[in-house]
Parts: structure tokens; sequence; C-alpha cells
């Protein structure tokens, strides 16, 4: 999923103090999930700023909203009638959801209220780490399931480096070594021959070196 | 045992202070409440194991909201007894409502009034 972890309410605050009717706008997927942006924190955000601008003079009419998703056109919809009323919305969904959610109401401010992180899995309860960085041509099948692009400081392909010590990185002694973990997952599938095998120059285009991407699907297309 | 405490407080039951949100704190202080008291049981005595831990980190977390907002963080405030402890409860009921008073009335409430 998208982690997310939430924006300094006095930063929001900063961005929205011009505004006398607010909407925030949260989302039930990620965001949800990583307790950044699902519906209870669209309560908090609110009913706090709703307090502040109260208590420093001026009433703020600020609404609460959680849609399904903020990167479909379908769930977004859902504003459609309602987003005339407010001239700002704090989306505290991804990245995605904020940039779709502005693209669709163009004349209303959008505005972030989440700081945006990374493609991760839920460790633990408030523990989230990466996992993807959506490279675009997976090299999981070989390197046992543990992906040297996002796991790997230097997203090096036939590791590891010099920097590797006691299956911890030089850049930090919390962070595993990609291709520490890589090799001892090999070894357990006995599979560890593959590791001789030589990673080709991967082809970086399908990364964000060739600029924004899109994946075209015309066998799901209407 | 017929003890008597301040008759201000407005208890609200909850199966275990785990149940206690950062979101009820808020509401209670945006609808007026002049300062809100999670009583959990004593730590380590969690019938739920961690309910209580997780009502100390709640009331710590609207803490910090509270006082980023302007309305002061000590209005919320986390207390552990047991259940036998009667005389303890009138008397943390009684230091609340003497620490509230002292703090004055919620700010938002005096906001509201101006406004109308």
């Amino acid at each position: 999923m998208i982690v997310a972890d939430k924006k300094p309410i006095e930063e929001i605050i900063e961005e929205v103090k011009t505004f006398s009717n607010i909407l925030v706008l949260g989302c039930n997927e990620c965001v949800t999930v990583c307790e950044a942006g699902g519906k209870k924190e669209v309560g908090i955000l609110a009913s706090a700023l709703r307090m502040y601008f109260l208590n420093h003079g001026h009433e703020v009419k600020i609404d609460e909203k959680t849609l399904e998703r903020q990167c479909d056109h379908e769930y977004l919809e859902e504003i459609r009638d309602i987003v005339d009323q407010y001239e700002a919305i704090i989306s505290i969904a991804c990245g995605v959801g904020v940039q779709f959610t502005a693209e669709k109401y163009h004349s209303t401010p959008v505005l972030p209220g989440v700081n945006t992180s990374f493609m991760g899995a839920t460790e633990e309860r408030g523990l989230w780490t990466e996992r993807c960085q959506g490279c675009g041509t997976c090299v999981l099948a070989r390197t046992g399931g543990i992906c040297p692009v996002s796991r790997c400081a230097k997203r090096i392909f036939n590791g590891p480096c010099g920097g590797s010590a006691k299956g911890k990185c030089e850049i930090n002694k919390e962070i595993d070594c990609a291709w520490q973990l890589i090799i001892d997952r090999l070894k357990a599938l006995d599979r560890l021959e593959e590791y001789e095998t030589l990673f080709p120059i991967k082809d970086w285009s399908t990364d964000r070196a060739g600029g924004p991407r899109k994946v075209v699907r015309e066998d799901v297309q209407i | 045992m017929r003890l008597s405490y301040p008759s201000n407080i407005k208890i609200i039951r909850v199966p275990c202070t785990g149940k206690v949100d950062i979101l009820h704190v808020l509401r209670a202080f945006e609808k007026g409440a002049d300062g809100v008291y999670a009583v959990g049981c004593l730590e380590g005595d969690c019938h739920y194991n961690s309910g209580n831990f997780r009502a100390r980190k709640r009331i710590e977390q609207a803490q910090k909201l509270l006082d980023t907002i302007g309305i002061g963080g000590e209005r919320a405030q986390m207390f552990n007894l047991a259940s036998s402890e009667g005389p303890l409860f009138a008397e943390i009921a009684r230091d609340m409502v003497a620490k509230i008073r002292e703090l004055g009335p919620n700010p938002i409430k005096t906001a509201r009034k101006q406004a109308a």
C-alpha cells in the first residue's frame, strides 16, 4: 500500500488560515490502513482545526467527508454536488488522491494534509517500511523475493557492496543489507546457484528516469 | 462508603479505557468540556492486557494537539486506580476539578459566546 505520514497541524493551519469554508477529505484505502488519512483522522483534523480557528477569533466552517478512494473518477464524483460550497479542500489522501481531486475540481484549491512517503508494508502497528519503488521491471523472481531496488540504498543488482557488514548497511546500522537478505533467502530456498548469474544492466527507462509513466491496457479499455 | 465528589463531572462509561480515542477527547472539548480525564485500571492490571496503556498514549497525543491549538494540554489527563479505590477516585475528581478551575473555562466556550 501507499504509506503516508501526518503533516504537522501547524503547517496545515498555515496553508488554510485565509479560508472560511473548508472540506477535510479523507480516503478509505491505503491512508486509512496507515492511520494517516482515514475517516478517524478526518474527524481529528477537522475537530482540531475548528477549535483552533474558533480560539483565534474566527469561526471557520469545516466539514468532513471520506471517500472510498480519491484515485478513481467514480468516487470523486460523490462530492461534485457539494464541492462548490467550499473555498478549499484539505485532502488527507496520498499525493495521487490530492492531485486527482485537484484535476477534477480545478476551481477549488486542494491542499495536502499528509506527507506521502512510500509503497510499503505494515510490519507491526505503527511501523511501516518500504518494499517497492515501482521501477517498472520487477526482478523479485531472481532475488528470492527481496527487492534490491527498494531495499538496497545503492539499488545495486550484483551485491552486496563493500559497505555491508554483519548483515547491515553502512548508511545505518539498523538497516538490513538487502543483498545479505537475498543471499540468505536464496540459500534457504536451495537456489544459491542463481546468485552466480550476473544481472545485465537494468533498463531504468521504466523507472522515473523515463519521465512520468503510464500503463495502457487496451484489453481492459472500454 | 458514601463518598462525595464534585457533581460537575459527567461520567462516560466505556468497557475499557482502551476504547477511549483521541477523537472522543477532542469532541468533548469542542462541545465545551473544560477538562477531560480518563480513569483506567492500574498499569499491569488491564483485563484486556494493554487497554490502559493505549488510553495513556491517546491522552498524551490529545494533550499535544490541545497545546498546539491553544486549548491547553493539561486539560486532558489520565489516571490509574483499582476498582476498590473509591476514596482515591473521589480525591482524583476533586483534584481534577480544582486544577481545571485554576485553568479557567474552556477557551472554545468563551470564543463561541463572543462569536454569538
